[in-house]
This record gives C-alpha cells, sequence and structure tokens, in this order.
C-alpha cells in the first residue's frame, strides 16, 4: 500500500540554518500521526513542505506517491489547517463554504452545512465575530469538506482552551471515522496526543529523533532505576536515551526490543509523554532547554 | 448501553482501557448477552479518541469470544463474564462499604485504602496458591 507520507533525506533551508535536514519517514496511510517537537524545530516547515507550500532544497516528499502541488487532483487530495486556523474576518460562515465549493471540486456542501449546524453556528455570523474555538471548527470545516484522503493541520488547537481543544479534537475524530481520512496532527501538547494519535513523530532542532506507532514506541521503551552505577553491562541491544545520577541511584531511559532481565534493576514502562520528554532533553545542551508544555 | 472513559494519567494504553471497561461491566452484570456497545462513531465523539483504538479494542475483545460484529449494525455481547457469584455481589458489596467506611473512619485515605487492599488480596492469593 502507498505510505500517505513518504520522506527521503528531505532538507529544507532558509539562508544557512537548515529549518528541516536529513528527514526520512514513511507513514502508513490510515493513521492519525501526531508530530511533536519544541518550537522552532521543524514542525511548520515540514507541513509545509508537505502541502507544497514550500519547496525542499534536498531530497523527495511525496504523497501517496505523488509530489505536493504537482496537479489539481493531487491538492484535492490533501486538506490544510494553517497555524491560528486562518479565516477572513469580515466574510460570514456562508461566504468562506461559498468560496470553499468554488475552489474544490469534490466540495461536500451537505458535510460542510451540517457541522456548520451541529456546531449551532449561524451562517449569516461573520469570522470575526467568532470565538477562537468557533473559527477553530470553521477551518476545519473547509479542509474537511473537500473530502480530502490527508488532513495536515498545524498546531490546530494551541491556542483554545481545554473545552474548544476537546470539541475540537472530537470534530476531527469523527471525521477520521466517517471519512477515513489520515491526519498529521501538529502540536507541542503531549496530553493530546495520547487521545487520538496511534503514529508519533518526534522532531527537535530540524531533525527527526523518533517515528513509529505508537502502541510500539511505549511496549520498547522503559525507565530503569537502581542503586548508582555506570551504564556499562546492559545487554548490546538496549540503547540509553537518557540518565541521571545521584549520590545513590540511577535513572535510566532506555529503547529495547529484548527485555531487561538484571534483577537489580527496577523496570517500569514508560509512559507516551515521558518517553517525548526523554528524546527532547536528551537532544539538546543543558542550556537550552526545549520548550515544550506538559499539561495534566 | 455502556459509556466509556479515558485517563490520560493512567499510564494504561488506549485501547487497554477501554477493554478493560467492557470486561468491567461484563462481570458486575451491567453489561448483557445481546446488549449492543456504543459503534465507533459514538465513542470517538464522546470521549475525542483516535477510532482505531475504539476498533482495535472492539476486535480485542472479538478475539477474546466476548463480543462479536454484525456487518452494518454493530457490535454485541456475545458472552458475559458475571457468574453464579452474581447474587453475592450484593451483600459482598455492603460489608466491603462498611468496612470503607470503618476505614477512612480510621484516617486512612484513599491511597492507603487502595495498598492495604492490594496487599491483603496478594498475600491472601499467594497463601491460596501454596
Amino acid at each position: 500500500m502507498t505510505a500517505a507520507l513518504e520522506a527521503h533525506s528531505l532538507g529544507k533551508r532558509y539562508g544557512n540554518k537548515w529549518a528541516l535536514a536529513d528527514c526520512s519517514l514513511s507513514i502508513p496511510a490510515g493513521r492519525v500521526v501526531g508530530l511533536v517537537g519544541p518550537n522552532g524545530a521543524g514542525k511548520s516547515t515540514l507541513l509545509q513542505l508537505a502541502v507544497g507550500l514550500l519547496r525542499p532544497d534536498v531530497g523527495s516528499i511525496a504523497l501517496f506517491g505523488e509530489q505536493p502541488g504537482s496537479s489539481p487532483e493531487q491538492l484535492a487530495r490533501v486538506g490544510f489547517v494553517g497555524q491560528d486556523t486562518p479565516t477572513y474576518g469580515g466574510w460570514s460562515i456562508r461566504d468562506h463554504l461559498w468560496f470553499g465549493a468554488q475552489m474544490n471540486p469534490g466540495w461536500d456542501q451537505v458535510l460542510a452545512e451540517g457541522r456548520i449546524a451541529e456546531l449551532g453556528l449561524d451562517p449569516r455570523q461573520k469570522a470575526r465575530q467568532l470565538s477562537g474555538g468557533q473559527r477553530a471548527q470553521l477551518a476545519l470545516t473547509l479542509a474537511v469538506a473537500k473530502r480530502p484522503e490527508l488532513l495536515l493541520l498545524d498546531e490546530p488547537v494551541a491556542a483554545l482552551d481545554p473545552l474548544a481543544r476537546r470539541e475540537f479534537l472530537q470534530g476531527l475524530m469523527e471525521v477520521v471515522a466517517d471519512q477515513r481520512a489520515s491526519v498529521i496532527l501538529s502540536s507541542h501538547l503531549v496530553s493530546d496526543l495520547e487521545r487520538v494519535c496511534d503514529y508519533l513523530v518526534v522532531l527537535v532542532d530540524s531533525r527527526v529523533r523518533v517515528a513509529g506507532e505508537i502502541d510500539e514506541l511505549v511496549a520498547s521503551h522503559y525507565r530503569l532505576s537502581g542503586p548508582r552505577r555506570e551504564r556499562g553491562g546492559l545487554p548490546g541491544n538496549v540503547e540509553v536515551l537518557d540518565e541521571r545520577h545521584t549520590d545513590r541511584q540511577s535513572t535510566l531511559v532506555v529503547r529495547t526490543d529484548g527485555q531487561v532481565l538484571d534483577p537489580s534493576w527496577t523496570v517500569e514502562q514508560l509512559g507516551l509523554e515521558d518517553l517525548v520528554l526523554a528524546y527532547m532533553t536528551h537532544a539538546v545542551g543543558e542550556d537550552r532547554r526545549p520548550r515544550l508544555e506538559v499539561r495534566a | 448501553m455502556i459509556e466509556f472513559h479515558l485517563d490520560t494519567r493512567s499510564g494504561v494504553a488506549p485501547y487497554q482501557q477501554v477493554v478493560q471497561q467492557v470486561r468491567h461491566a461484563l462481570r458486575l452484570g451491567l453489561l448483557q448477552v445481546d446488549e449492543q456497545l456504543p459503534t465507533v462513531k459514538e465513542v470517538v465523539k464522546a470521549i475525542a479518541i483516535n477510532p482505531n483504538t475504539v476498533l482495535k479494542a472492539y476486535k480485542e475483545l472479538e478475539h477474546q469470544g466476548l463480543v462479536a460484529a454484525r456487518p452494518g449494525i454493530g457490535t454485541f455481547v456475545i458472552k458475559t463474564l458475571s457468574d453464579d457469584s452474581l447474587p453475592a455481589h450484593g451483600p459482598l458489596r455492603q460489608s466491603l462499604q462498611r468496612w470503607l467506611e470503618r476505614a477512612r473512619g480510621a484516617g486512612l485515605d484513599e491511597e492507603s485504602i487502595e495498598a492495604l487492599f492490594r496487599d491483603v488480596l496478594r498475600s491472601s492469593s499467594v497463601e491460596g496458591d501454596a
């Protein structure tokens, strides 16, 4: 089956700074992908490359085997909700839907109007009169009414309050259930991801640190704690991601496909949030803490 | 019909939580044979969860022989986990409630109660195995 998104050694440079470097990914269709990383890690760059708003400087990217922006048919297969869920303030909701219908051959007006009605919105309302959550829902409606096979969303919930965030994610998951669409969603809020995503890509400092099915990632990462010692002595198939030592105790975060059998370690499964943080902390120097928000 | 909830801080995978909640309801007789589980879309809408997660949970329950999918209609319970012990649940629940009141009266908080309960359960089942 063709991958929803396939990238080979993909890179994008602004001046002499690489916004995204050496990015290779193969994301199967039908997944809800969480793209996480600190601000400035390259999440938006990757999404804009995928949607065809940017062109790669090196490497290649393809969605369902086609180059982004290569044809009107290709564009019709992809829905995009940009950062801050853009809408036109002076336009009514009806104007937005009309514009969507003009621009998209596969536009589903019934779906669009149905969603607006279900949200309890008046189509005559202007976008600037809407709350942040309602504007986000309008932007999502515009993206899903073109019935895309892949939906790309750049930090769609970052600016929303918890209730609006939950409602937005409910709407998004309904679309996934109804239309069987694949989704790539960037976020710096780890707590939402476990709920809605089944595939994870962690970007740090312009590079992919880890990518894979969330269930498999969670099943292969552990926290080991025990009396203080050096990291030596662990089997070769155990990769140490993070280590901390106090006078008495050592704590390691490791990835392994096998098991850690040494009985002097207390072995715990690592939650998704801790897993993401381990990759982010490991990748940066001490003076450069990652700016990742973790909410309860 | 059963309503699901999700605890994202429990460390238990979301699909496992759904599986456990169904098993729990079956064990306590809250779900009966021929009753329908909520559709994937209903669950998704209620708790903002990935539909693949719900599908995975339902498949797991199917694999365990507890539910069956009827194409185009939904997923139905075909086997219950409650047994002949069900009538005893009521009185046991009452005496447990009285025990809980005593524990709280003695100043135990929820965590201590849980720890105590688990500890006694574990040590008594070890004795039972021996």
